[in-house]
C-alpha cells in the first residue's frame, strides 16, 4: 500500500509538469506583446519595458518557464498585475469563501444526492422514481446562475428570509451567523450537481442489481434492506466516489458563475475579474491550484478504493 | 419508424423533440416569426410588462423580449452546433489515430488526462480572453473545453471495436487498414457518438450562456439567452420578465435535448452505453 502511494504520487508529477506548461503557454499565446496588453492602452512605454523586465518576458522561453516553475514549486506564482501583490497571497485573501461553498456545497451534493438515488434504485419504476428522475433531470439542464437568480429573488427579495448577496469574513469578525450569506449560493451550486450524482447512484445501483451476487444473496432469503445496503449499495459506492474528483471540478466551474451572481469575494469571482483585467499570473495561479487540488483528489478517491472494495490491494 | 416508437413509449421525450423541432423552425424563420426588430429600441415604450403588443415585454432599452428570444434561438442552437462540429471532428481524428497507432497513444492520453484537471468553463473563459470574444472565438474556446472528453470517448470505441469479431475478420481477409477504419470503425462510431452529442449539445449550452453571462462570451450586440440574462440582471426587482423567458427558454432546450439522448441511450447497444458522459 505504502509503495503505491508513493508511485502514485511520483506518477504525479509528469502530470504536473504538463500541467505546469499548458498554464505557462497562457501568457504566450495571446497574440501581440503580453505585457502592452496586460498594462492596457493607458501605460507608457517605459511601464511596458519595466514590466517585460519584472516578468523576464524578454528573456527565452526556456529561461522563462524555469525561472517561473522554480518560483511555483517553492509557492511563489509572481506578482498580480492589478493588486501588485504576490499572487499566492492574493489567492488566499480570497480562499475563505470559495473554500466554505466547496465543502458545504459537496455536503450537500452528498447528502441529498445519494440517499435520493438509492431511494430511486430501490422503488425502481415507482411513482417517487419517476418523480425524482424526471427532477433530477430538470435540475441538470437549468443554468446555475439561472437558478441563483430566481433563488435570490424569491428567498431573499420577496421573503427577505437570507442576505442578497455579498459575504462578511467569518475569520475575520469570529460571527459564524454569516453564515446565512452562503446558504443560497451553496443551494445554488449544489442543485445541479445532486442531480448528476442522483442520476449516477440509481444507474450504477440498478447496473449491480442485476448481477449473480444479488441474486444470490435474494435467495438465500436475505432481507430487502440488507441485499439493497450491503449488497447493492456497497458494490456500486466505487463509481459514486470516482465521480466525486468530477464533482470537484464541476464546482469550481460552478463557483465562478455562483460568486459573480451573489457578488461573493472568492475566488471564482477573482478569476472573472483577473479574465477581465487581463492580470495573466493570477489566472495562472489559481488554474494551477486547481489542477493541483483535482490531482490529489483522484489520488486519494483512488486510495479509497481499497477500503470501498477489499478485492482491490494495491501492491 | 423504429426511432419514432421509442418516443412513443416515452410521452416527455416526445414533448422533447417536439420542443427542439419548434426551436429549430423558430431559429430558420426568426425574421418571419419576430414581431419586432430584435435591435430595434423604442425608449417610449420600456420596461413594459407582457401584453398583447409586447408578448414577452420590452427591456430597459424598450426592445421587445419575443422577438429577441427567437433570435436568441438562432445564436445559441447555431452555438451549440458549432461546437459538437469542433469537438466531435477534431476528437474524432485525435481518438481513432490513437486507438489506432499505439506509439502516440500514451502522450496523448496523459494530455487528455492533464486537460480533465482544469474545469470546463474557467479554460473556456482563458481562451476567450486570449482569443478576443466573438461567436467564432466562443465556439472554439467551449469546443476545445469539449475536444477532451469526445477524444476520450472515441478512443474507448475504438478500442473496442477493434476487438469485435466482424474487424478482426476484415483484417484477416486482408482490409486494407484505411477502409477499416473508413467502412467498419467509423460507421459503427456513429450512433454513439450520435447519443453523445446530444448531451454536448445540452452540456455547451449551459457553458456558452454562462460565459454570456460572465461578460465573456458573444458580443452584446448579437442577442442570445445568455446575453438578455445578463443584461436584465440589474432589473431582477422591477422587470423579472427580462429574465423569465429567456431562462425559461434555456431550461426547456436544455432539457429536451437531455430527455432526448436519455432515450435514445437507452436505446444504444449496451456494450457502449458506458462510455457515454450525460446525465
Amino acid at each position: 500500500m505504502f509503495s503505491y502511494i508513493l508511485r502514485r504520487i511520483w506518477s504525479m508529477i509528469p502530470s504536473l509538469l504538463l500541467a505546469s506548461i499548458i498554464v505557462f503557454s497562457f501568457i504566450h499565446l495571446i497574440p501581440g506583446d503580453p505585457a502592452q496588453i496586460m498594462l492596457g492602452d493607458q501605460a507608457t512605454p517605459e511601464q511596458v519595458q519595466g514590466l517585460r523586465e519584472a516578468m523576464g518576458l524578454d528573456r527565452p522561453l526556456y529561461v522563462q518557464y524555469g525561472r517561473w516553475l522554480s518560483g511555483v514549486v517553492k509557492g511563489d506564482f509572481g506578482t498580480s498585475i492589478f493588486f501588485h501583490q504576490p499572487v499566492l497571497h492574493v489567492i488566499l485573501d480570497r480562499a475563505e469563501t470559495s473554500v466554505l461553498i466547496a465543502v458545504f456545497s459537496m455536503l450537500l451534493i452528498i447528502l441529498v444526492g445519494v440517499p435520493i438515488g438509492i431511494l430511486s434504485a430501490v422503488r425502481y419504476n415507482s411513482r417517487i422514481d419517476q418523480l425524482f428522475s424526471g427532477l433530477s433531470m430538470l435540475f441538470a439542464s437549468v443554468p446555475t446562475f439561472w437558478l441563483g437568480l430566481n433563488l435570490m429573488l424569491l428567498f431573499s427579495v420577496m421573503l427577505r428570509w437570507l442576505p442578497t448577496s455579498g459575504f462578511p469574513s467569518i475569520l475575520e469578525s469570529g460571527d459564524w451567523s454569516n453564515l446565512r450569506y452562503l446558504v443560497l449560493p451553496c443551494i445554488t451550486l449544489a442543485a445541479p450537481n445532486s442531480a448528476l450524482i442522483i442520476r449516477l447512484t440509481r444507474s450504477s445501483m440498478l447496473d449491480v442489481a442485476k448481477a449473480d451476487y444479488v441474486k444470490t444473496a435474494r435467495a438465500k432469503g436475505l432481507s430487502e434492506g440488507a441485499v439493497n445496503i450491503r449488497h447493492i449499495f456497497r458494490n456500486s459506492l466505487i463509481s459514486v466516489v470516482s465521480a466525486l474528483g468530477f464533482t470537484f471540478v464541476a464546482l469550481m466551474a460552478g463557483t465562478v458563475v455562483t460568486e459573480t451572481v451573489f457578488s461573493l469575494p472568492g475566488i471564482g469571482r477573482l478569476v472573472v475579474e483577473s479574465v477581465l483585467r487581463r492580470d495573466y499570473p493570477t489566472i495562472q495561479g489559481i488554474i494551477l491550484i486547481i489542477a493541483f487540488l483535482y490531482m490529489v483528489i483522484n489520488l486519494l478517491v483512488d486510495l479509497s478504493f481499497a477500503l470501498l472494495d477489499p478485492r482491490i490491494r494495491y501492491s | 419508424m423504429k426511432f419514432l416508437s421509442a418516443f412513443y413509449r416515452r410521452k416527455i421525450a416526445l414533448a422533447g423533440l417536439l420542443i427542439i423541432g419548434v426551436l429549430v423552425v423558430s431559429a430558420l424563420l426568426a425574421p418571419y416569426i419576430a414581431t419586432f426588430d430584435p435591435q430595434e429600441m423604442n425608449p417610449v415604450d420600456k420596461l413594459r410588462s407582457p401584453d398583447g403588443t409586447y408578448y414577452f415585454g420590452t427591456d430597459n432599452f424598450g426592445r421587445d423580449i419575443f422577438s429577441r428570444v427567437v433570435f436568441g434561438a438562432r445564436t445559441s442552437l447555431a452555438g451549440s452546433a458549432g461546437v459538437i462540429l469542433f469537438s466531435l471532428s477534431i476528437g474524432v481524428l485525435i481518438g481513432v489515430s490513437s486507438g489506432y497507432f499505439r506509439k502516440i497513444e500514451p502522450y496523448l492520453m496523459r494530455l487528455i488526462d492533464v486537460l480533465m484537471a482544469f474545469p470546463p468553463l474557467l479554460l473556456a473563459l482563458v481562451l476567450v480572453s486570449i482569443l478576443g470574444r466573438g461567436m467564432g472565438n466562443v465556439i472554439i474556446a467551449v469546443g476545445a473545453t469539449y475536444l477532451t472528453r469526445t477524444t476520450r470517448i472515441v478512443y474507448g470505441l475504438t478500442l473496442k471495436l477493434r476487438e469485435e469479431p466482424y474487424i478482426e475478420a476484415a483484417v484477416a481477409s486482408g482490409v486494407k487498414q484505411k477502409w477499416i477504419i473508413l467502412k467498419h470503425i467509423l460507421p459503427n462510431m456513429m450512433s454513439p457518438l450520435i447519443v453523445q452529442a446530444t448531451f454536448t449539445f445540452a452540456f455547451s449550452l449551459l457553458d456558452m450562456a454562462a460565459l454570456d453571462f460572465l461578460g465573456l462570451g458573444i458580443p452584446p450586440s448579437i442577442p442570445s439567452w445568455g446575453n438578455m440574462l445578463s443584461e436584465g440582471r440589474m432589473y431582477l426587482t422591477r422587470a423579472p420578465w427580462l429574465l423569465v423567458f429567456p431562462g425559461a427558454c434555456i431550461v426547456l432546450t436544455v432539457l429536451s435535448f437531455n430527455l432526448v439522448g436519455d432515450v435514445l441511450r437507452d436505446r444504444l447497444d449496451p456494450h457502449f452505453r458506458r462510455d457515454i458522459e450525460g446525465v
